[in-house]
C-alpha cells in the first residue's frame, strides 16, 4: 500500500518507530546527564563548604605557622587517606590568624614552610610566599588561597570542601579581597 | 591433522570468512613497502594487545578504591606470583607504545602518507595517538600514588583556567570537590572501559583505511600526488609490481613486533616495575611531585613560561596544534611525498625532536625546583671556608640557615633556581648584594623582613669571598671617592647649573 507522497505503509512504520526510540532516547538522556553532571550540580548548591575544626587553639603558637590536618567534610567511607587535607595555620599575634591551602596557586602542588627564612617553597615548579601568603617570586601569579577562619570556645574552624583551584580560589578569599575596596 | 582440517572447513562453511581473510591477507602492496620503514604501525598494534592482556591480568588483583588501590599494587609487586613482572610489563609496554606510536606518525609524516587520498587515515591516527596519550595519563593516574595524586592536582589547576567552565570542569574531572575516591573511579572507567573501546574502534576505522586506500608506496623524488590521476597510479604501480602483502611484506613486521616484545620484557625484567611511589596521603608533603616520561617536557614548559604567557599558552596551545595537525592534509594533500623534496617537512621534525629533548632533559633535572633540603642536607664545602674570619664563616652559616642553599649552587651542590653564586662577588659590589638580598627582585624573594642587620653583614661578607682566587672582587669605583674626605669632588658634578 502506498500513502500520498510515495511514502509506502513500512517506510512510514519504520520513520514512526525511529521517532519513537529517538523520543525514548532524549528522555532516557535526561536522567544519564543529569547523574553525569552531578558532582558541579551538588557543588553549586554550596554542598561542598562546612565549618571544621582544626583543633585547639594552643596547638597554634603566637607567631608561628604550623602544619594542620582535617579530614574533609564530603567524604566516602572508600576515599581512604585521600580526604584527609593539610593546610597551613598561621597565628599571626595571638588574635589574628590566616589558614592557607596546602596547594601551590601555581598548579597545587604541597608547599612547604620554612620558618628560618620565612617562606613557602612549592618543590614543583619553584613558586615562592613570604609568611602572609603573598607571592614572592616565581611561576604563581598570585598569593596563597586563604581559608575563612572562625575561633570559638577555644578551637580554630576553618571553611572548607573544595580544592582550591587557580580557576576556583576558595569562595572565602573573593571575600577577603573585595572587602577593601568597599 | 584431518581432524583440524574438518573442524576448519566446518566452521568456515558456516562463518564463510575464510575468502574474505585470505583476500585480505593476500592483497598487493607496493614491493618497495616491504620495508623496515613499515613495521611501526603493526607493532603499536601488537603493543596495544599486549597492553589489553596485561592490563586485564592486573584488574585480576587491583582494587579500583582510593582507600586500596595502592595496597592492592603493593600486594602485586610484592606478595603476588610474577605481579611485578606484569606490572613492569605493562608500565614499560605503556612507554614502548607511546614511543612507537610517536615514531609511527613521524615515518608517515616524513612519507607524505597524509596525502590524498589516506586524509582521513592520518586524522583517525592523529586520534589514536591522542587516545595513546590518553590511556598514558589515566594509567599513571591508576598507580595511585604520591605522584599521581598531585599530578591530578596539576591537572586540575590547569583544567581550572579555562574561562567560565573552568571550575565546572575540575569538579567533573574529579568526581566530587577534592581528589578522592570518585576521582580514581572514573579514572578506572576512562582507562579500562572508554577509553580502550574507543582505541579498538579506532583502529579498526585505521585498519579498513590501510586496506581500502592501500598502503602508501615508497615516495619517489618527483613522483608527484594529484588528485585528479593518483588513484589510477596508484593501481598500475600495484599491477606492475605488487607482491602480495602474505607473506612479501607481512615477514618484517613479525620480526619487528617479535624485537619490541623482547625488548619490553628485557627492560620488564631489568628495571622492574614502575613504583608505586609514597601512598597517596596528601598531608605527607616531603614530596617531590614528578611527571612520568613522557609529559617532563610539558612540566619543563609549565616551569619556563613566564607566568602571563602560562594560561594562554596551556589553553590555546594544544587547540592550535591539534588543529594544525588535523588540517595538515587538506592543506597540504597534493605535491611531493620524497623527504627529500620537502625540507621544511625535515626541518620541523628536526626542531620539534630537539624541542622535546631538550625539554625532557632539562625537566630530569628541574633546574627550576629549589632543592628542599639544601640547607639541611648540602654542607658548604671546605674550601669556601678556609682561612675565612669569624664573620664571614657566619655569613656562611646564615647562607645555610636562612636557605639560601635551596636556590643557589656553591660548587655546584644545591637548587639552580637562582644563579649560581661561586663567582658572586666578581658581578655584585657589597652595596648590590646587600640591596639584592633585602629588596630582592628578578625572581627572587626580599629577605629584608627576615633578616637582622648582623645577619645581612655576616652574609654579605661570606659572599665578598666568592670570587676565583686569580680574579679580584668588583668594587664601587666612586665609592672609595666619596668616602674619602680629601677627595676633591669632580667640578662637573659640583656645578649648580647640573642641579636644577
Amino acid at each position: 500500500m502506498t500513502l500520498p507522497g510515495g511514502l509506502t505503509r513500512r517506510d512510514l512504520f519504520m520513520k514512526i518507530g525511529i521517532g519513537l526510540n529517538g523520543i525514548i532516547a532524549v528522555i532516557l538522556a535526561v536522567p544519564v546527564v543529569r547523574y553525569l553532571l552531578s558532582p558541579i550540580s551538588h557543588g553549586r548548591k554550596g554542598g561542598y563548604d562546612a565549618w571544621i575544626s582544626l583543633g585547639d587553639l594552643k596547638q597554634f603558637p603566637s607567631g608561628q605557622t604550623r602544619l594542620a590536618t582535617y579530614r574533609n567534610p564530603v567524604v566516602n567511607p572508600w576515599d581512604g587517606y585521600t580526604a584527609d587535607i593539610a593546610c597551613w595555620v598561621r597565628n599571626v599575634d595571638g588574635k589574628n590568624f590566616q589558614v592557607f591551602a596546602i596547594n601551590c596557586a601555581h598548579l597545587g602542588c604541597p608547599v612547604r614552610w620554612f620558618p628560618q627564612s620565612s617562606l613557602f617553597l612549592c618543590p614543583c615548579h619553584g613558586g615562592v610566599y613570604y609568611q602572609d601568603g603573598s607571592r614572592a617570586s616565581g611561576p604563581p601569579e598570585r598569593g596563597l588561597f586563604e581559608y575563612k577562619y572562625r575561633l570559638e570556645t577555644g578551637q580554630l574552624l576553618i571553611q572548607a570542601g573544595e580544592m582550591p583551584t587557580p580557576g576556583q580560589p576558595l569562595r572565602s578569599n573573593i571575600v577577603r579581597e573585595i572587602k577593601p575596596c568597599a | 591433522m584431518r581432524l583440524i582440517e574438518n573442524i576448519g572447513k566446518w566452521l568456515d562453511a558456516r562463518l564463510q570468512l575464510g575468502a574474505a581473510i585470505r583476500d585480505t591477507a593476500e592483497h598487493p602492496v607496493p614491493r618497495e613497502t616491504a620495508s623496515w620503514f613499515y613495521v611501526f604501525g603493526s607493532a603499536a598494534f601488537v603493543v596495544f594487545i599486549l597492553q589489553i592482556v596485561t592490563g586485564i591480568l592486573l584488574a585480576l588483583i587491583y582494587v579500583p578504591s582510593a582507600g586500596e588501590a595502592w595496597n592492592s599494587l603493593q600486594a602485586l609487586n610484592h606478595s603476588v606470583t610474577l605481579g611485578w613482572f606484569i606490572r613492569a610489563m605493562h608500565g614499560w609496554g605503556s612507554d614502548f607504545m607511546v614511543a612507537i606510536v610517536l615514531i609511527h606518525m613521524v615515518q608517515v609524516f616524513l612519507f607524505g602518507a597524509y596525502k590524498f587520498p589516506r586524509e582521513l587515515t592520518w586524522v583517525v591516527g592523529l586520534f589514536l595517538l591522542l587516545l595513546t596519550l590518553g590511556m598514558a595519563f589515566t594509567g599513571q593516574v591508576l598507580r595511585f600514588d604520591q605522584d599521581a595524586y598531585w599530578g591530578l592536582g596539576i591537572g586540575a589547576s590547569i583544567a581550572s583556567r579555562v574561562p567560565v567552565l573552568g571550575p565546572s570542569i575540575v569538579r567533573l574531572m574529579l568526581g566530587g570537590p577534592i581528589i578522592a575516591g570518585a576521582t580514581l573511579s572514573r579514572f578506572f572507567a576512562l582507562h579500562v572501559f572508554a577509553i580502550p573501546g574507543l582505541l579498538l574502534a579506532f583502529v579498526a576505522v585505521h585498519l579498513v583505511l590501510v586496506l581500502k586506500l592501500g598502503i602508501n608506496e615508497w615516495p619517489m623524488p618527483g613522483r608527484v600526488v594529484r588528485k585528479a590521476t593518483y588513484v589510477k597510479e596508484y593501481h598500475e604501480l600495484i599491477k606492475k609490481d605488487g607482491i602480495p602483502f602474505v607473506p612479501g611484506a607481512v615477514w618484517k613486521d613479525i620480526f619487528f613486533a617479535a624485537a619490541i616484545l623482547l625488548a619490553i620484557a628485557a627492560c620488564a625484567i631489568y628495571f622492574g616495575p614502575f613504583g608505586p611511589s609514597g601512598p597517596p596521603d596528601p598531608t605527607i608533603i616531603q614530596t617531590v611531585p614528578r611527571p612520568d616520561y613522557f609529559f617532563l617536557w610539558l612540566y619543563a614548559v609549565l616551569s619556563l613560561l613566564p607566568p602571563s604567557l602560562e594560561t594562554p599558552a596551556l589553553l590555546i596551545g594544544p587547540v592550535v596544534i591539534i588543529l594544525g595537525l588535523i588540517l595538515l592534509p587538506f592543506v597540504f594533500g597534493e605535491g611531493e611525498k620524497s623527504w627529500r623534496r620537502r625540507p621544511i617537512a625535515v626541518l620541523t621534525i628536526l626542531l620539534v625532536a630537539v624541542a622535546m629533548g631538550t625539554l625532557t632533559r632539562l625537566a630530569q633535572n628541574a633546574p627550576w625546583s629549589p632543592v628542599m633540603d639544601a640547607w639541611s642536607e648540602i654542607p658548604i664545602s671546605p674550601e669556601f671556608l678556609h682561612n675565612r674570619t669569624a664573620l664571614e664563616r657566619q655569613g656562611a652559616l646564615v647562607f645555610q640557615l636562612k636557605q639560601c642553599h635551596n636556590c643557589h649552587s656553591l660548587d655546584n651542590q644545591g637548587g639552580k633556581r637562582g644563579p649560581a653564586l661561586d663567582a658572586v662577588a666578581v658581578r655584585l659590589t657589597p652595596d648590590q648584594m646587600i640591596r639584592q638580598v633585602i629588596q630582592g627582585g628578578g625572581n627572587m624573594p626580599s629577605y629584608g623582613k627576615n633578616l637582622s642587620p648582623a645577619e645581612t653583614t655576616a652574609l654579605v661578607a661570606f659572599l665578598e669571598t666568592l670570587h676565583p682566587a686569580a680574579q679580584s672582587p668588583a668594587r664601587d669605583a666612586s665609592r672609595s671617592l666619596a668616602l674619602d674626605p680629601d677627595a676633591v669632588p669632580p667640578q662637573s658634578v659640583a656645578s649648580p647649573s647640573r642641579h636644577p
